[in-house]
């Protein structure tokens, strides 16, 4: 078994927020997919969820500024670390994912183990 | 005041099985833990007392007072000998003489800590979980051998043997303990809550045709973790959480079995047979247990069995987000198969399906019968062939019926297995 971990991209919704349904929606697609990998036992570590309203940026030469949007649409709101024997397996994980159907995407990396020389 | 002669029979097999284990754990706290047998022998003198003089002279008012009085005079005659023993072999021993006559109290808070004390010794992890549960039911229940080979369907001398080699497990760690403290506890008690929920579900989901002997487990599991919640030192959220599990689950086992011992599903229990009192139990300890921002596997299972308790579909996708936790938490064969069983009803069969079409568990009789569930509708041969393996897996003959009679219900034939 390798570990992969699964990046959640998204960018800064352009027709506003969505409204408590459609978000109450997202949380439990989000959950029924999550669970639907802890249930084939494939879910190495939850991860976390990354804050939207309270981030900075931190530059060479003393410059700090607010948050990771400043120049970038697309930011990071998130990350899990799948187990699956290889990185198509936690492909096709990744193409379940429900930040898919809101405009986002998903990164898959494996996870550099000591052994690793790739 | 005598009670009646003839309740003597039934009176004493629960008095003893209560009686017992405090008894053992009161003098066992005062002798030592290594001394356990003196204890058990002294509690076990006691009843033979009971039984002869009580079936003469009525029983007492107050047996268990009775009792206590008896097993402190027994164990102060035992020091006596004791010291006797050792001041002519030694002489002269300096302070025995005191020790000799130091009272053996029962009062119920000497009693229940005791009994907390029991608790923790014999959950150690040295031993398996399995032996642990009949050392629980040996020690802390007052379970005689052969109650518990019932219990477990097993033989007399695998249970024997089994608890002859956890004793030994016991008296080279955790005999040693005499009182808890706040350390013992935290690095224990979360061994503690999984035995005692291990010897709830051997009793809620027994194999074992006999009702009485199931409810026992569960009364016996429920009892140990009121004595945990009841004391500050242990009176843990999770426990809180296991209490309220165990009441919502035991609330539910009049209505679990018809009066042919058969297993009835929950869809098609009869509401009215439902305990309302346990109901509520459950209700207060669940709010207990939620009072911090802990959220334990008990904690998940209880808001579960709490959604039971509602009629109605409306429950299905709050059960489906409780069992998306619960698998994250803690990954289990049952909770995959319950949790798509959920799914299905929230979303129906087919998308369940989908869900289980990477997972098999082809040696489980309950993924069988998932698998012939969800298929019903869709395919009857598939379902018939997962209900015909989930027939050749199980144990039980209450699960064998439920099955046989669904593999008719789609008519197909469910004489295959012997």
């Amino acid at each position: 078994m390798k570990e992969f971990v699964l990046i959640f991209r998204n960018s800064v919704q352009e027709g506003g927020n969505p409204s408590p349904e459609q978000m109450q929606q997202l949380l439990t697609d989000w959950m029924n997919w999550m669970g639907g990998i802890a249930a084939q036992d494939k879910l190495a570590d939850r991860g976390n969820r990354l804050s939207m309203s309270e981030g900075k940026t931190v530059k060479p030469g003393d410059v700090v500024t607010d948050g990771p949007y400043t120049e970038v649409k697309e930011f990071i709101n998130g990350y899990i670390i799948v187990k699956t024997a290889n990185i198509e397996d936690a492909v096709s994980i990744a193409r379940e994912c429900p930040i898919l159907n809101v405009g986002g995407h998903v990164e898959v990396r494996k996870v550099v183990s000591p052994d690793d020389h790739s | 005041m005598n009670v009646n002669n003839e309740h003597i029979d039934t009176l004493i097999p629960h008095l003893f099985r209560q009686e017992y284990a405090k008894i053992t754990a009161v003098l066992s706290r005062h002798f030592g833990l290594q001394h356990i047998e003196v204890a058990e022998d002294i509690a076990s003198e006691t009843f033979v007392k009971a039984m002869s003089h009580w079936a003469v002279h009525g029983i007492p008012a107050s047996p268990a007072a009775w009792l206590y009085t008896v097993a402190k005079n027994k164990a102060k005659d035992y020091l006596r000998r004791q010291v006797l023993f050792e001041s002519e072999i030694k002489n002269e021993i300096k302070g025995t003489e005191k020790e000799a006559e130091q009272e053996f109290e029962f009062s119920e808070e000497i009693i229940a800590d005791s009994q907390l004390l029991m608790i923790f010794v014999v959950c150690d992890p040295v031993n398996p979980p399995s032996t642990q549960i009949c050392l629980a039911l040996q020690i802390l229940c007052g379970f005689s051998v052969e109650e518990i080979a019932g219990a477990f369907l097993s033989n007399r001398e695998t249970i024997k043997k089994r608890l002859h080699r956890g004793r030994v497990n016991l008296r080279t760690n955790s005999f040693q303990l005499r009182s808890l403290n706040r350390m013992e506890v935290d690095a224990r008690m979360s061994a503690v809550l999984k035995t005692i929920y291990l010897l709830f579900n051997e009793g809620y989901f027994s194999q074992n045709e006999k009702v009485f002997i199931r409810k026992d487990l569960c009364a016996e599991a429920m009892r140990l973790t009121l004595l945990l919640v009841e004391n500050q030192l242990t009176n843990s959220s999770e426990a809180n959480a296991l209490l309220a599990l165990m009441s919502f689950q035991s609330s539910r086992l009049n209505a679990r079995t018809n009066e042919l011992g058969e297993a009835i599903l929950y869809e098609d229990q009869d509401r009215e047979l439902w305990d309302q009192f346990l109901m509520q139990k459950g209700y207060y300890y669940l709010g207990k247990a939620f009072a911090d921002k802990v959220v334990s596997k008990y904690h998940l299972e209880a808001g579960i069995a709490c959604w039971h308790t509602t009629g109605g579909d409306a429950k299905w996708p709050q059960i489906l987000q409780l069992y998306n936790q619960l698998i994250m938490l803690e990954y289990s064969p049952m909770t995959v198969i319950n949790r798509a069983f959920a799914f299905a009803k929230v979303y129906g069969c087919k998308q369940a399906l989908k869900e289980m079409e990477k997972i098999d568990f082809p040696q489980n009789s309950y993924y069988h019968g998932l698998m012939g569930f969800l298929y019903s509708e869709l395919d009857v041969g598939q379902a018939i062939g997962h209900y015909r393996k989930a027939l050749a897996l199980t144990g039980s003959v209450a699960e064998q019926r439920v099955i046989a009679g669904r593999i008719e219900r789609l008519g197909g034939r469910a004489d295959v297995v012997a």
